[in-house]
């Protein structure tokens, strides 16, 4: 097309300098601790507890913006409202506020002098320095990740298709389970690796609402402060690892089925 | 039977207002007006998909208006098939089996009876995607039918499909519909398909029902300006009637009959007009003289535009007859027309 041009040699030798700023250090990081390092790490318990928190818990955001964010999500893509608009925007305000900002948010309402925080404190649910704190603020965090990835999904589906089963004598649930959900779910699962990969990445929201129990990424953040940057490698090299198999597995899982639609 | 009483339904921008309509039992009935209309509107609105504003649409005696879409035992058969693409071709015939409580000696009678008559048997363990757009409006056929509707609805059935198939599709609906006691109700923008299958229809335009009758008296008869020129009628003209006379800047057409009303129109199909380099030798009594303006290659026809006393006429030849008369723009021609191809309203 534009080949042998100027233009064109701009074009890749800057897609070479981006891929090269996001290769480098991951692999300069990922290569620099010793195997030795790496067992001891491994054999680390705080570390490994941490790790699994960090996925557990983003496994759970995951799971509670599947549950709530699904319907929420056909309801955007099927219908016309004024301040849809609006609405839209809301769900996208957790990707642009700052995260610090966000774990100050919801402890503002999860403190004892709120009405929030006193029903909470009623049920004896904590959130500061819990599970469920850390929980909360990654729904928060993960949720638009997963509402716009379904309501794309949703979007995809031609409502004739869900017109025509209605016709068919299907009531509006054995249609949604039927038909739009053997076709959506695909989209469905990859916003719940978006949703999980964003949350297991957070770390600013955390560190306000709960450094105890501590998630991967405070404990990666503690060694760096701690220790330096040597001990703080190979948690991060488990981390990203653990992480990248799960998602692997998650990934191959959709492709395979893919074949099947 | 399909009664739709007084319905309004606005949808954003779009209204339609005063839909009055009756499908009688097991009728063929086509809904026919050019796009945007309104006619899938009024379709989903049967089917209750669309909700009406205000009036009634009562299906079989029973009044549906408030009914849900899996209630109403309507069929719905759209333009691009919609058949449920993570289902095999037999999985989407049978989708709607299990709501209807039919035994299954009956469902499986009726499965192969669908199945042998719309030739899909070898399709049956296939996904659609990759089916021919025939096929695919078969299986869709089948799949409404399975169900025993009391109507059928049909989108545009024909209008996404190859010519072929068009044909094919065309025909299995006329079987179909002599061999069910099923109503059927079609839309189509296409006058020589709702010619070809119907028994009645109506004329849609921006929201409206502009006249309803039976085919051949909506394409020999329009009451409106607008369902003449969408019925083909392209000679269409304003003019005052003086008994069996109607007259046009400086033309005089003589009529069959005497219209009741002083003033209105005239509209004349341009395949009933005749052109000849001649003079007439006939009984014909509308003859004149005028000058070929334009002439357009239609594929299988040609378009001839004449002009007479700045009033343009529309005739249609054959190619035989345009070399034979050696037509060509700028010649003076002779026209004429018989009192009966002359619709006045």
């Amino acid at each position: 097309m534009f080949k042998k041009e100027l233009f064109f040699w701009v074009t890749i030798s800057s897609g070479l300098v981006i891929l090269a700023f996001i290769l480098v250090p991951l692999v300069e990081m990922m290569t620099a601790p010793s195997l030795e390092m790496l067992t001891k790490t491994f054999n680390d318990k705080d570390v490994m507890r941490s790790i699994w928190l960090s996925i557990y818990t983003a496994g759970l955001a995951a799971l509670i913006s599947f549950v709530f964010g699904t319907p929420f999500a056909y309801l955007l893509a099927r219908t016309d409202f004024v301040g849809k608009r609006l609405v839209e925007s809301i769900i996208d305000l957790p990707i642009v506020i700052p995260h610090p900002v966000v774990g100050i948010a919801i402890l503002s309402v999860a403190g004892k002098n709120h009405w929030i925080g006193q029903i909470f404190h009623e049920l004896g649910i904590r959130i500061m320095g819990s599970v469920t704190g850390i929980v909360t603020v990654l729904v928060f965090v993960g949720l638009p990740f997963y509402v716009n990835a379904a309501k794309n999904g949703f979007e995809a589906i031609s409502p004739r298709l869900e017109n025509v089963s209605r016709s068919l004598g299907a009531s509006i649930f054995s249609t949604f389970f039927r038909i739009t959900f053997p076709l959506a779910w695909r989209s469905m699962l990859i916003g719940i690796i978006m949703c999980s990969a964003r949350a297991i990445s957070e770390f600013g929201a955390v560190v306000i609402v709960a450094y105890h129990p501590m998630i991967a990424p405070v404990m990666l953040y503690e060694r760096f402060e701690g220790y330096g940057l040597k001990y703080s490698q190979p948690v991060a090299v488990w981390l990203v690892s653990i992480c990248l198999i799960l998602f692997l597995i998650l990934r191959v899982l959709t492709l395979r089925n893919r074949k099947d639609i | 039977m399909i009664r739709i009483h007084d319905v309004n339904i606005k949808l954003g921008q779009f209204q339609l207002s005063n839909i009055e309509m009756t499908v009688k039992e097991h009728e063929f009935f086509v809904l026919m007006g050019p796009t945007g209309a309104g006619k899938t509107v009024l379709l989903e609105a049967i089917a209750g998909l669309i909700p009406v504003t205000d009036g009634t649409i009562a299906i079989g005696g029973r009044d549906v208006t408030q009914l849900a879409p899996e209630k109403r035992k309507v069929g719905i058969v759209y333009q691009d098939y919609c058949l449920f693409p993570h289902l095999t071709v037999q999985e989407n015939i049978t989708f709607g089996a299990k709501y209807h409580s039919i035994d299954k000696a009956r469902a499986r009678a009726r499965f192969d009876r669908l199945v042998e008559l719309l030739d899909l048997s070898h399709l049956l363990q296939r996904l659609p995607e990759n089916l021919s757009g025939g096929e695919n409006q078969r299986i869709a056929l089948a799949r409404a039918l399975m169900v025993a509707p009391e109507v059928l609805l049909l989108d545009e059935p024909l209008s996404a499909l190859d010519p072929r198939f068009r044909e094919e599709i065309r025909h299995g609906l006329k079987e179909l519909h002599a061999n069910s006691n099923i109503t059927f109700l079609m839309v189509t923008h296409d006058f020589a398909e709702a010619l070809s299958l119907a028994d009645r229809a109506a004329v849609m335009n921006e929201g409206q029902i502009r006249q309803t009758g039976s085919v051949n008296e909506i394409f020999q008869k329009p009451q409106s300006t607008f369902v003449a020129d969408f019925v083909g009628m392209k000679n269409l003209f304003p003019v005052k009637f003086h008994n069996t006379r109607a007259h046009t800047e400086g033309l005089e057409f003589e009529l069959e009959r005497t219209p009741a009303n002083s003033r209105g129109f005239v509209a004349i199909r341009p395949e009933d007009i005749v052109l000849s380099r001649e003079q007439f030798v006939s009984s014909m009594r509308n003859v004149f003289t005028g000058t070929i303006r334009r002439i357009t290659d239609m594929g299988l026809y040609y378009e001839v535009a004449v002009e007479i006393k700045a009033t343009m006429f529309t005739a249609i030849v054959t190619k035989r007859s345009l070399f034979e008369l050696n037509l060509r723009e700028g010649l003076t021609v002779n026209l004429a027309f018989k009192t009966t191809a002359v619709h006045d309203f």
